[in-house]
């Protein structure tokens, strides 16, 4: 008797899991197609849903329309402020999960409010900064401003991984005669290498989806992709496939690196409260 | 134990970040706070001048910030409890054993919309809702329902943006619950349901309690991701028609950004970053206990 009733919850648990499913990938799915059509085909009522796909549209905003040196600067601010965010995250996480001073917890906190703390505030006192120190439309500005998101995500996730390297090794190394900095670098840093490496992939990805500081920092030279794609918007007639397509180029490489980091993006979110 | 340690090392290990984040996050803050004590307009920066708590007085009396703190609000208190719904809805799906490689697949699915460029979330809006073009409308006549202007109209606009935040948000709230039905003992699972035929039994007595603070955080982060929201709304409709989905971050940006009035908008966001610190520290008094 009950197994007929446990294939049938089966079956209906398969159907609700495709429904998920098309629900997360559909626009997806009609974002690519979209890119693929002609502005003729795109401008069909109803849409259509079968024809000749073209990578016209990919030309055009890549060779025409400049989305390929926006493209170029994304890669530029997401490399350098990962990189940067890295280099100074790393000790500072070490520090925080190995040594015991004054106001650590103060400290900590202060690293995580950043979580909270929305671009819109920061974004007009930095712009009017940037323009008195000439660092307006640069990358510099734009590499330095998402130092304040991805730096607290490289501390936070690598201040984990290092607590769970035993201090034993530290303490074996200590007593070899090996400096502070020598542990770091040589012993603990090696370990700590798959966090690095999630927090790096994070901070690509929340660096690549940035709109709001490169929207206001950088209106031309250094303009990234995501700010490229909203200029297509102004105007009369939208061209829908262009937009498709730019937006494509823009979110393929970030789900990409998602899926590889796919059982930490939840915990980088929620800055770790949730395992 | 700890490690002694001088000061100097400490201080070599943690300046740099503590330096950089400073630099880039207190510094422009207090510049801020600064410049929202004057009136400064970037076209008519000849006027320039000291005007005290003025801009604040003025933002709090001001109808169009109310509103759109209302809209935050609104946008908050419809989207969140449906995610929360449909979120609990799938982490439990996802939490019953069995068809393992489907729900590894769905779990793989439920990443994709969070970790997409918000821009471009927006964007896909514009072209999946178009009253004409669109497939979402395309969608709705197949069961009989007429084409809706979304964008054009304020009221649909305002619900588009809705419908948009609940498909970019959901798995969010899915994944976080469904981290918090794995701390749920299995022995406690299992004795429960062999005590109990109802499934709603055992989530209400068994996983609910263990699931509280993965809600508390959903709760306390949608609220702060709610009000950083921008640009989703912002490539979707630019705050319009008229003003129906100018949402709190994206009011602050038109007054800064294109009425160049900065130190209104200063004056703004100050506000809103005490009301985000408030969340921070709660958020963080709950959930880093271990760390103090």
């Amino acid at each position: 008797m009950a197994a007929p009733v446990q294939r049938r919850n089966l079956v209906g648990e398969a159907v609700l899991l495709t429904v998920i499913c098309l629900f997360c990938v559909f626009p997806f799915y009609w974002m690519v197609t979209t890119s693929l059509k002609t502005q003729v085909v795109a401008l069909q009522s109803p849409p259509v849903w079968v024809f000749t796909p073209t990578l016209a549209n990919y030309w055009e905003v890549l060779f025409v329309d400049k989305v390929g040196p926006a493209l170029v600067n994304s890669i530029i601010v997401a490399v350098c402020t990962t990189g940067l965010a890295v280099l100074l995250g790393t000790p500072a996480a070490y520090a925080l999960a190995r040594f015991e001073f004054r106001g650590k917890t103060d400290l900590w906190f202060w690293f995580i409010t950043n979580r909270f703390v929305s671009p819109v505030v920061l974004a007009f006192p930095v712009f009017l900064i940037s323009r008195e120190l000439g660092l307006r439309d640069t990358h510099l500005a734009l590499i330095l401003m998402y130092l304040t998101f991805t730096l607290p995500i490289v501390i936070w996730i690598c201040t984990d991984q290092f607590r769970s390297i035993p201090r034993e090794l530290d303490e074996a190394a200590l007593l070899e005669g090996a400096s502070q900095f020598r542990i770091f670098r040589s012993i603990c840093l090696p370990l700590a290498m798959p966090g690095v490496a999630v927090s790096a992939i994070l901070s690509f990805i929340f660096s690549w989806n940035e709109l709001l500081f490169a929207y206001i920092l950088a209106p031309k030279n250094a303009k990234t992709a995501p700010a490229m794609a909203v200029t297509f918007m102004e105007g009369y007639d939208v061209p829908y496939g262009k937009i498709m397509a730019t937006s494509t180029l823009i979110v393929v490489p970030v789900l990409i690196f998602a899926l590889l980091a796919s059982k930490h993006l939840v915990r980088g979110l929620t800055m770790g409260a949730v395992k | 134990m700890t490690t002694r340690v001088r000061r100097r090392t400490i201080a070599a290990f943690l300046g740099p970040a503590v330096a950089a984040l400073a630099l880039v996050g207190i510094a422009p803050l207090l510049y801020a706070v600064w410049k929202s004590l004057h009136y400064f307009n970037l076209t008519k920066l000849a006027q320039e001048r000291y005007v005290g708590l003025d801009n604040y007085a003025a933002v709090l009396t001001d109808a169009v910030f109310w509103q759109a703190m209302g809209r935050t609000a609104t946008l908050f208190a419809i989207a969140v409890p449906v995610q929360i719904a449909l979120g609990l809805t799938i982490a439990l799906v996802l939490h019953r054993p069995g068809l393992t490689f489907w729900k590894t697949l769905t779990r793989l699915s439920l990443v994709l919309p969070m970790a997409t460029t918000y821009a471009v979330v927006g964007l896909l809006a514009q072209v999946m809702l178009n009253q004409k073009y669109g497939v979402f409308n395309q969608m709705l006549g197949w069961v009989g329902i007429d084409a809706i202007n979304f964008i054009g109209d304020p009221t649909n606009a305002f619900i588009a943006v809705i419908l948009w935040d609940i498909w970019q948000w959901t798995p969010f709230v899915a994944l976080v619950l469904l981290a918090g039905l794995s701390t749920v003992p299995p022995e406690i699972e299992e004795a429960a349901t062999l005590e109990t035929r109802s499934n709603w039994t055992v989530l209400r007595f068994v996983q609910l309690p263990y699931l509280v603070p993965s809600l508390v955080a959903v709760l306390i982060l949608r609220t702060a991701d709610t009000l950083k929201l921008f640009d989703m709304p912002f490539t979707m409709t630019r705050g319009g028609p008229g003003a129906a989905t100018e949402f709190i971050a994206v009011l602050i940006e038109r007054v800064g950004n294109r009425q160049f009035d900065i130190g209104m908008a200063a004056a703004q966001s100050i506000i809103m970053l005490a009301l985000t610190i408030v969340l921070a520290r709660l958020y963080i008094r709950l959930f880093y206990r271990e760390v103090r």
